[in-house]
């Protein structure tokens, strides 16, 4: 291990406050405390800071990508005369496919899985465990470095004159690998898959720390299944990350050499894409489309656990803290997480039902799918286990974490339809998908990260977020989001394709404009609401209620330290004697029992 | 707090069931004719089997909506109303885990079964081995093009008839084609069919569906092609086997007379 020797708390150094004074005496430097530090908090906070500036930029493209379907081909108020000054202030078919490409691209890769993993991990895990610090702070610098290079093309990528990526988030060959397929993307697509690497090695670094410092580095007391949920899930997700990383590192190389060295990977022979013949200019061929698709989906279904899991069990702490009771069913909460990423590597298929893929293999992955939804189901019903006899306290996180149940409930549900065989061929493609997966990442992820925030900010900046801007902030992002997503389950309904710039020409699709510009304004509002998050959060870090270390009440070990922890994260030593949701617990008269309190 | 919290997800839960049974007029007010916020009418034969499990799944996941949102109702409602004393103390129930775990399960193990022979029929290869293949299927950016064997009903001869953009069968027919690209991913999307097959460049993927009914129907490329992708549009008309007969003879006749004969 190789975490900093004056950082570990020594036995019988018990004294509070003598780390604090200890590192008063050599104070570093403004760059090597907020900018290049080894400080898992800061490197957290810098992740998150990165990520919610992702989240805007990715919003604004969802924002264009609902202008375009509410009014197509007209022109953008404000800011259409900036970007198409050549097409009338209108978006182009082009500028279109970039859109979404991107939209999703910087959303998955930039915001979620950053914030989730990047962001809480970070912060959480040596925090909750009762360690202080990561097992490699270098390395865990590193892997928030390595998101700048991936920052730098993903930038380059986008300002690529002839215009950005337009094969989509899953770059699907040949489109993304022929040039004249996608005339416009010259080097933004190489661009573009130089940065998922860059993201990968951020994943990566990330993973190995977080799994060496949760196996390695628990303080005395704290056996794996006395971990709370949430540092379970991000175990479990950084698991996942380690197995599946290194197939996507993989398939994006073969795909860039596809690109530059005109290797054949993933071109068939005899293509004529746009009149020209890819082996006439000395490209390879004989390679397979499909490949692609298998080791693209390989990572990214683990990855859409990644995106899930660690959401379900920020939920769960934040459940049980704001019900005051016990989480219902711990260990089959932590079976369910584990046999979610288990089965999780070998359900990639579903994403191919329709692709040409044997039929037979289809029929195996159907039934791996139909599977996976049951550890789900059973995290829902022990979720509501834990509100049945529960003293709810409706604070701001609790509001976001039930939330994020509701819509799990959706998006879970709704997945039903997609693992059976014969409905997918009907909604495969469809905004039945496009609902479907929202409702888990944004209904889902993005209220469980909501949650978290507001659950966590106190810990990380010694300051209370305001809780009555908190509450209208979920009320009106609730009902939005909602107006948004459930929607589009009508317009799958009605076969409306996803990628689609201009569906209204089609005889199927002319009815449902009305409806899209519904969804539109909906979107319109639900990110404008978000102004009343993005004020409470900067008002609240300077002007916020200073608060002490416990302000929930909580059990986990976050809440034995100082708010916000000093280097190093506690002044006392730390000892477990429990589980961490000893909330209601009949040995104590107040209603919880925190895990590191000795009882005589 | 404690009311409009309730409220709130009583109003999703509410919305949910609107949706399920009233897919008429539901949120935007009456559909123009013939539409309606369900799936559109299937007109193809295996499109029975197809809605039967959707409708079928639907119902299922209605009920646990149902469940699980009034639950979560209930208990928002319930039990955030006292401030003083404590919750319950329970870490869970060992009886309860089997059940919630038992019958979710038993449930999707029935409906992962029930679909197998549906998918069967559809798309394994035994579905269309053997049949005589009734048109070959090319799909490339941005259009759809099906070439005919022609009147003497073979490919790759002279009298072969080729058509952009309309794809014309006989009804109560099984329609066996090939399906191919030679440029990048399509996919051939009939919604009224049920039928949705990717092309796969390098590859030939035989595609069957028989449609019960007459009429013009839109055909829909469901796979990001380019840029154009929106506008690759194609259409297949269904017309009984005598009008279908005829067509191939016009198209025969025409193609000979603009002189377009293969050399």
């Amino acid at each position: 291990m190789s975490a900093p020797t004056t950082t570990h708390v020594k036995p019988g150094m018990g004294a509070p406050g003598t780390v604090r004074e200890h590192h008063e005496h050599h104070e570093l430097s403004f760059l090597r405390k907020y900018i290049f530090s080894t400080d898992h908090k800061v490197i957290g906070i810098q992740f998150l800071f990165t990520g919610l500036t992702f989240f805007v930029v990715g919003g604004l493209m969802a924002m264009a990508i609902r202008w375009q379907l509410a009014w197509p081909w007209t022109k953008m108020p404000v800011i259409g005369g900036i970007l198409f000054p050549n097409t009338g202030e209108a978006i182009t078919p082009e500028f279109y496919t970039m859109l979404f490409t991107m939209h999703g691209t910087l959303m998955i890769f930039f915001v979620i899985i950053p914030l989730l993993t990047g962001a809480f991990g970070n912060f959480l895990i040596p925090l909750m465990i009762g360690a202080p610090d990561m097992a490699f702070p270098r390395l865990n610098m590193f892997g928030y470095w390595a998101m700048i290079p991936a920052i730098a093309c993903i930038v380059m990528s986008f300002m690529n004159p002839g215009g950005g990526p337009a094969a989509g988030w899953t770059a699907y060959p040949p489109l993304s690998t022929i040039e004249t397929a996608a005339p416009g993307s010259l080097s933004a697509q190489t661009y573009w898959l130089l940065a998922l690497t860059w993201i990968g090695v951020s994943s990566m670094m990330g993973a190995i720390n977080y799994v060496t410092t949760i196996v390695k580095m628990r303080a005395p007391g704290m056996t794996m299944m006395r971990m709370p949920l949430v540092i379970w899930a991000l175990f479990i997700a950084a698991l996942l990350q380690l197995f599946a990383l290194p197939v996507l590192t993989a398939a994006s190389i073969m795909q860039i050499l596809d690109r530059t060295l005109h290797t054949g990977f993933f071109t068939p022979t005899n293509l004529v894409v746009n009149q020209m013949n890819p082996e006439m200019v000395g490209a390879a061929a004989g390679g397979q489309p499909l490949l692609w698709q298998h080791l693209f989906w390989f990572y990214s279904h683990p990855a859409v656990y990644v995106m899930v899991v660690p959401a379900m069990g920020m939920a769960s702490d934040i459940l049980a803290t704001h019900a005051r009771k016990p989480l219902f069913g711990y260990k089959p909460m932590v079976y369910s997480l584990a046999s979610i990423a288990g089965l999780g590597f070998i359900v990639w298929g579903h994403h191919m039902f329709t692709s040409g893929m044997n039929p037979a293999l289809g029929m195996t992955f159907m039934v791996s799918t139909i599977i996976i939804a049951l550890p789900s189901a059973i995290k829902v019903f022990n979720w509501l286990g834990t509100l049945w006899g529960a003293r709810i306290r409706l604070t701001t996180p609790m509001l976001n974490a039930l939330g994020f149940v509701a819509m799990f409930i959706v998006g879970g549900l709704s997945g039903i339809w997609m693992a059976a065989t014969p409905v997918d061929i009907y909604i495969h493609d469809t905004y039945i998908i496009v609902a479907h997966f929202h409702y888990i990442v944004f209904g889902g992820s993005v209220f469980a990260i909501f949650a978290s925030i507001y659950h966590w900010f106190p810990k990380m900046f010694g300051r209370m977020m305001n809780e009555t801007l908190g509450k209208i902030h979920f009320v009106g992002s609730f009902i939005f989001t909602n107006c948004v997503f459930y929607m589009m389950h009508q317009l799958g309904m009605a076969g409306l394709m996803r990628r689609t710039a201009m569906p209204y020409d089609y005889e199927t699709y002319a009815h449902l404009q009305p409806l899209n510009q519904f969804i539109s304004i909906s979107a319109f509002c639900l990110f404008a609401w978000q102004i009343i998050f993005v004020f409470n959060f900067f008002h609240s870090l300077w002007w916020g209620k200073r608060v002490g270390r416990n302000p929930w009440q909580g059990c986990s070990l976050e809440w034995e330290a100082p708010s916000p922890p000093g280097h190093g994260n506690f002044d006392h030593q730390i000892e477990v004697y429990r589980g961490p949701y000893e909330y209601a617990s009949p040995e104590v008269e107040e209603d919880y029992l925190p895990q590191a309190k000795k009882l005589s | 707090m404690r009311l409009i919290a309730t409220l709130l997800f009583a109003a999703l839960l509410v919305f949910g069931i609107w949706s399920f049974v009233d897919s008429e007029t539901f949120l935007l007010g009456p559909m123009p004719d013939g539409y309606s916020w369900w799936w559109p009418e299937y007109t193809s034969t295996f499109g029975g089997d197809i809605d039967f499990l959707f409708t079928f799944i639907s119902w299922l996941i209605l009920v646990f909506f149902v469940g699980t949102m009034g639950a979560l109702i209930m208990f928002v409602f319930k039990y955030s109303k006292k401030r003083e004393g404590k919750a319950v103390f329970s870490h869970g129930n060992h009886k309860l885990e089997m059940i919630w775990t038992g019958i979710p399960a038993a449930l999707l193990l029935i409906i992962a079964f029930m679909q197998m022979t549906t998918w069967a029929d559809i798309k394994f290869a035994g579905a269309t081995a053997g049949k005589q293949l009734f048109a070959e299927v090319f799909a490339s950016q941005f259009d759809w093009r099906f070439r005919y064997p022609g009147i003497d009903g073979r490919f790759g001869t002279a009298d072969d008839i080729e058509s952009v953009y309309e794809f014309v069968v006989p009804v109560d027919e099984d329609i066996v084609f090939n399906l191919r690209s030679h440029d990048v991913l399509h996919s051939f999307f009939v919604p009224v069919l049920r039928l949705k097959q990717d092309a796969v460049p390098g590859m030939t993927i035989p595609v069957w569906f028989n449609s019960m009914e007459e009429g013009t129907f839109d055909l829909i490329c469901a796979e990001l092609c380019g840029w154009g992708h929106y506008k690759m549009a194609g259409r297949i008309t269904v017309v009984s086997r005598a009008e279908f007969d005829q067509w191939i003879v016009d198209k025969t006749a025409e193609k000979y007379s603009n002189g377009q004969e293969n050399q």
